[in-house]
């Protein structure tokens, strides 16, 4: 590529002369300052246009099902986006009428229940998965010791494993653990763990995972070694020198691994489907899965589509809040996954 | 820990003295201390299970064996067999690969589409990409209902609007030939995090490329197919992978939508059948533990041709600046 000579050919920070029909200067990300042209600025008015219909059609959804959740059963499918008529459908009698039920008075469904397993499962599993994910990450970032480099391509190649070969396996151990661990078992005396509990759920995340493995273990590789090598002249211990220097200053890769592990923790159906019997431990996917069965019959009006609504706004919620909250972390962790990929 | 007797005499290779040595080390100790969990997790939750799902593909292993009624017997490839036999193994593959893909690629598209248009705005780009994103946070359950709502045949919002411009809509989510479309179109909307991808590779091509193809007289397009798409095409082949993989392996949302004990969709559907939907009923409603674990296998062989078929397609498209990034 031939630029003249003496022109500088931009890069960070360099600002460079433009050359050319006024077409190119598109290039330019930021196009300049004063000097816009008017094909520029309909340009730019266009893209805002596309970008604000475009995010309607993303929005849409969000306010149908917010306004939906407020509609008295007839007028569910309305779909006018501020109800005709308000009818709140969240909380009330607790022995209702038939056909007057609300979501968090439903008989037999524990909704609320739902919403506090679902709460401390995603908290405890994501707390779970980022410390010990960062332990092994720390481990293969910082030590030299024999067979690294194989346990880590260990690592990234079950990363590939479809969850579905080991799914059944997995489930007959905690089958297992159930015979052992219930009435009659040998472990009589050790809590209920296994099917119908929840502790399959979460006790996995107590062995790490590989992805948060694979992403915290860049991150800990990006930490100058001379801070761990100071922390070790100043006699600290290994398991110090990780807890004091190398997990404070992880805290940005940790809060990204917490929150995606939460998120997933939320959108999981197939987990509590495998292992939960009992209502009273369902956590809110599938219980909104089991509202949706009970209350949804006839896929039109006759169903009581405003509870299965209110029940999704309730699961659908604290996922914005968490957004709203950690959002850079959001997008900044989905960022690096591809520039790490 | 033992003194190391000297180790510095000639002998075995300099490599292997290393390692073995590093036995000795305390550090080296310490390490595996730091990774046992990953090794028993490893051991326990899939090396084991691994082993024990091949196992289980080639017995009669179901409800009356876990219950201890019957005695688990080995049937050799009788599970295998019934995978060529069963009908609804080739409807549900065929199911979850044109679901695959129809969404994949226009996922891909719209994404891309979308991140190039912010990539040039100077100003709000931060705010449609977080209006954007918005729909990936939202629970897969919660997608199958708004599915379920929003494509309703008759009185569904999509409808509605094709009505509007004077297009008849489909009975979406009960005509057989209509399921998988729309599973396709709502998946679109979850299409945040990818553009997020692309933003963050668009933005990481250096100007001067542009500003060189420009010079040299590359029009718009020739900038985008010469400049753009090969600077960012590890990103793309990223997302390629990753989606087709979660692609192939589609539950929630159709589970959610067609599936389980009402009927709020299609009454048990086939057309919306995809492959783990079939393998978890066999697994956990039918308790066929062993046919179950045979279309586990099969699964992971598909993914890993699928797979290894887009890496070696990518190795003549994707290009990795200064070669040493893989």
């Amino acid at each position: 590529m031939s630029a003249p000579a003496g022109l500088p050919t931009g890069g960070a920070g360099v600002v460079t002369p433009r050359v050319g029909h006024g077409l190119l200067g598109g290039v330019l990300r930021r196009g300049g300052g004063g000097g816009r042209r008017l094909f520029g600025r309909v340009r730019t008015f266009l893209f805002i246009l596309l970008l604000t219909g475009i995010s309607i059609l993303a929005i849409y959804p969000f306010v149908w099902l917010l306004s939906a959740s407020f509609k008295p059963q007839g007028d569910v499918f309305d779909n006018r986006l501020i109800p005709r008529e308000w009818q709140w459908n969240y909380t009330g009698d607790p022995t209702p009428v038939a056909g007057d039920e609300r979501l968090f008075a439903l008989p037999d469904l524990p909704v609320l229940s739902w919403v506090w397993n679902s709460v401390w499962i995603s908290l405890l599993a994501a707390v779970l998965v980022a410390l010990s994910s960062a332990l092994v990450a720390f481990a293969f970032a910082y030590f030299r010791f024999p067979g690294r480099g194989l346990l880590f391509a260990l690592i990234l190649a079950t990363m590939m494993l479809p969850g579905a070969v080991t799914m059944i396996p997995v489930y007959l151990i905690w089958n297992e653990l159930t015979l052992i661990t219930g009435e009659t078992g040998r472990l009589a005396f050790l809590p209920d763990i296994g099917v119908n509990t929840q502790y399959p759920l979460w006790v996995p995340n107590l062995f790490g995972s590989a992805f948060y493995i694979f992403l915290l273990r860049q991150f800990f590789l990006g930490i100058p070694r001379d801070l761990f090598e100071a922390a070790r002249i100043d006699g600290d211990s290994y398991w110090t020198m990780f807890r004091r220097i190398a997990m404070p200053l992880a805290k940005p890769a940790l809060i990204v691994v917490f929150i995606f592990e939460l998120q997933a923790q939320w959108f999981d159906l197939l987990k509590p489907l495998i292992y939960l019997r009992d209502a009273a431990l369902y956590t809110l996917p599938l219980g909104l899965k089991t509202i949706l069965d009970q209350q949804g019959l006839g896929g039109g009006g006759e169903g009581r589509w405003e509870i299965i609504m209110a029940g999704t706004v309730v699961t659908v919620v604290p996922m914005l809040i968490l957004f709203a909250i950690f959002q850079r972390y959001f997008v900044e962790g989905i960022a690096t996954q591809g520039r790490k990929g | 820990m033992a003194t190391v007797a000297s180790t510095d005499a000639p002998g075995p290779p300099r490599r292997a003295r290393r390692s073995l040595s590093g036995f000795r080390e305390r550090e080296t100790w310490t390490a595996y201390l730091f990774i046992l969990p990953w090794v028993i997790g490893f051991a326990a939750l899939t090396a084991g299970p691994m082993v024990a799902s091949l196992y289980f593909s080639f017995t009669n292993y179901g409800v009356e064996q876990i219950a201890g009624f019957a005695p688990t017997e080995r049937v050799g490839l009788d599970n295998y067999r019934q995978l060529l036999d069963d009908p609804r193994i080739a409807t549900s593959l065929q199911n979850t690969f044109v679901y695959t893909v129809m969404s994949v690629p226009a996922k891909m598209a719209v994404a891309l589409g979308l991140a190039m248009i912010l990539a040039r705005l100077a100003h709000g780009a931060g705010f449609f990409r977080t209006v954007f994103y918005l729909p990936d946070i939202t629970p897969p359950v919660a997608i199958g209902i708004l599915i379920l709502v929003l494509f309703n045949g008759s009185v569904g919002i999509v409808n509605r609007a094709l009505e509007f411009i004077g297009i008849p809509g489909p009975f979406w989510t009960t005509d057989p030939n209509w399921i998988k479309p729309s599973l396709a179109i709502m998946s679109i909307w979850t299409v945040g995090g990818t553009m997020v991808i692309y933003l963050a590779a668009l933005k990481a091509v250096p100007n001067h490329l542009y500003e060189a193809a420009a010079m040299d007289g590359a029009g718009p397009w020739r900038r985008f197919f010469n400049v753009t798409l090969p600077m960012i095409s590890p990103a793309l082949f990223f997302t390629f992978i990753v989606l087709t993989i979660a692609g192939l392996q589609t539950f929630t949302e159709v589970f959610t939508a067609y599936f389980g004990e009402g009927s709020a969709g299609a009454e048990d559907p086939d057309a919306a059948l995809m492959n783990v939907v079939y393998l978890f009923r066999q697994a956990f409603e039918f308790f066929n533990m062993g046919f179950a674990s045979a279309m586990a296998w099969l699964l992971f062989a598909i993914i890993m041709v699928i797979t290894a078929i887009q890496f070696v397609v990518s190795r003549r498209f994707v290009f990795y600046q200064g070669g040493d990034e893989r």
